[in-house]
């Protein structure tokens, strides 16, 4: 569904990610690991078409989107769930979820977001900024899934989130891997994303160090918690 | 008390204006970030485009009330496209410098064609005449303007906060690029934007010329006034720009009323009040602290 090869971007003279390649498969759920500074966040915005300084191929279905404009590449399927949560201050919960066009196959009814999120169906005309972080967390990833998007690009869904909504938040991407939803995740809670994800890449100082499964992930999780300084 | 009432509608009237300029700023500030200084020169092109309409082709006020906001709207989109749109990437100076510019030179061309004398402009006849509000008679085109703001002004923010268009555009005035990556394509919305405030000072233009005297500086003289309106509001923010339009008129108003023993007060009050609101609240009345881009 999504390759991505030799992907290199930089900030201004400083380069952040060099000749990165990787792919995800359709119906995949794929993490990227690393240290703050790995350039996690920038793969991502690389992705979405969000990054001006970047060189390489990011394909999506085998067609190459390098070109694409962001807004044109979230018609293809890609949904943005970003670290800080996107939510917007000037409009109400109601106006952050349907403000999204529906892009793919299966866009979420707004009934059916509200009946999976009674929370936000309570709280649907205040302004998404008074939410607290956890509703405003799940207020990105319901907004994502009534855009019907194929590929969820996920930055650190579960920072700063109490340990009942990080279940919540498994639950729901699990959820989505059901419906053939395919997620990259950028997450430092190892025990979520071997929760989560099928396969995992850990980046360091902008290359892919290596790729893991679950179990190796799981084997390793004293040496990589002590690399990733946690 | 009669002449209290009869201040506080005069500055009523003023507030009109500087709400329906404030209104166009503020839009445009919003979604493009950039000042526009030609504000005022538009404003005057609204009144002289009625002026030249009625003279020079007889057609009358209610068309050129139509005319000249959607003529200049045009133009407006026009130099968007041709050069606004530039001045993102670039450094603020030169939002300064163009728009600056425009005006300097949209004033010469109509200096150059028409001299800097005042142009009577006729109230249009329907309107002529007072209305009796039992304690003061009021003129009825006065009326006729206050009306007509206040509906312009509820009727945009009816747009903007109760309809798809207004909710994508406070999308991306908010957060532009976010907005992109939910596959909106933002770069199509700031022509039309840019237009639509261009519009509404043609149509603050229009309704001044039967009141205010028709010459190529009549904007430059408002903008001042108009551009102190959009920071006690607080810059980009839609209600604060029109609040304080009409809040300013008043102040303006009862100012020259009432402190006209204190000719140094009463004629710079609006930068008073200017100077303390952004004392105690640096981005305005209604304004957001902008984080850092």
């Amino acid at each position: 569904m999504l390759r991505i090869e030799n992907l290199s971007a930089w900030y201004g003279e400083a380069q952040v990610l060099r000749e990165v390649s990787l792919d995800v498969a359709a119906g995949e759920v794929v993490t990227l690991v690393g240290r703050n500074g790995a350039g996690k966040s920038t793969l991502l915005r690389c992705v979405m078409g969000l990054h001006a300084g970047q060189r390489g191929t990011v394909e999506l279905d085998g067609r190459n989107v390098g070109k694409l404009p962001a807004h044109r590449r979230a018609r293809l399927g890609l949904g943005w769930v970003p670290d800080d949560r996107g939510s917007y201050a000037t409009l109400s919960v109601t106006e952050n979820l349907t403000l999204p066009p529906a892009v793919g196959p299966d866009p979420w009814p707004l009934a059916r977001v509200y009946e999976a999120f009674p929370a936000l169906y309570d709280r649907r005309d205040s302004a998404a900024t008074m939410l607290s972080g956890g509703e405003q967390q799940m207020l990105a990833l319901a907004r994502v899934l009534r855009m019907g998007a194929r590929l969820l690009l996920c930055d650190e869904p579960t920072e700063g989130l109490s340990p009942l909504l990080v279940q919540q938040v498994g639950e729901l991407l699990r959820e989505a891997k059901r419906h053939g939803v395919t997620v990259l995740l950028v997450e430092q809670n190892l025990h979520f994303a071997t929760g989560v994800a099928d396969r995992h890449y850990l980046l360091a100082e902008g290359r892919v160090a290596e790729a893991m499964d679950n179990s190796e992930v799981r084997s390793r999780e004293r040496e990589l918690l002590s690399y990733l300084g946690i | 008390m009669t002449g209290f009432l009869q201040n506080t509608f005069n500055g009523l009237v003023s507030g009109a204006f500087y709400a329906l300029l404030a209104l166009g700023l503020a839009v445009i500030f919003g979604m493009l970030r950039v000042v526009n200084f030609a504000h005022g020169a538009f404003y005057m092109l609204g009144a002289f485009g009625a002026y030249v309409l009625l003279t020079e082709a007889g057609v009358p006020f209610w068309a050129a009330l139509v005319i000249m906001p959607v003529g200049l709207a045009l133009l407006g989109m026009a130099l968007e496209r041709a050069f606004v749109h530039r001045l993102t990437r670039l450094d603020p100076l030169y939002n300064f410098l163009l728009t600056f510019g425009l005006t300097l030179i949209l004033q010469d061309l109509v200096k150059l064609r028409y001299g800097v004398q005042s142009s009577p402009y006729e109230t249009p006849s329907a309107l002529n005449g007072s209305v009796d509000f039992g304690l003061f008679d009021f003129p009825t085109y006065r009326v006729f303007i206050l009306g007509f703001a206040v509906a312009v002004c509820v009727g945009v923010w009816w747009v903007l906060t109760r309809t798809r268009v207004g909710m994508v555009v406070r999308a991306c005035t908010e957060r532009p690029e976010l907005t992109r990556a939910f596959g909106i394509d933002v770069g199509r919305w700031v022509t039309p934007v840019f237009g639509f405030g261009i519009g509404l000072a043609g149509l603050a233009g229009v309704l001044a010329a039967p009141m205010r005297a028709v010459n190529p500086l009549m904007g430059a003289d408002l903008i001042i006034v108009v551009f102190a309106v959009v920071v006690i509001g607080g810059l980009g923010s839609i209600f604060g720009s029109v609040a304080a339009g009409f809040g300013i008129g008043l102040v303006q108003a009862w100012g020259e009323a009432y402190l006209s023993d204190f000719p140094i007060i009463s004629q710079t009050i609006v930068f008073i009040v200017m100077a303390v609101v952004l004392l105690w609240r640096p981005a305005g009345l209604f304004g957001r602290e902008e984080a850092p881009a």
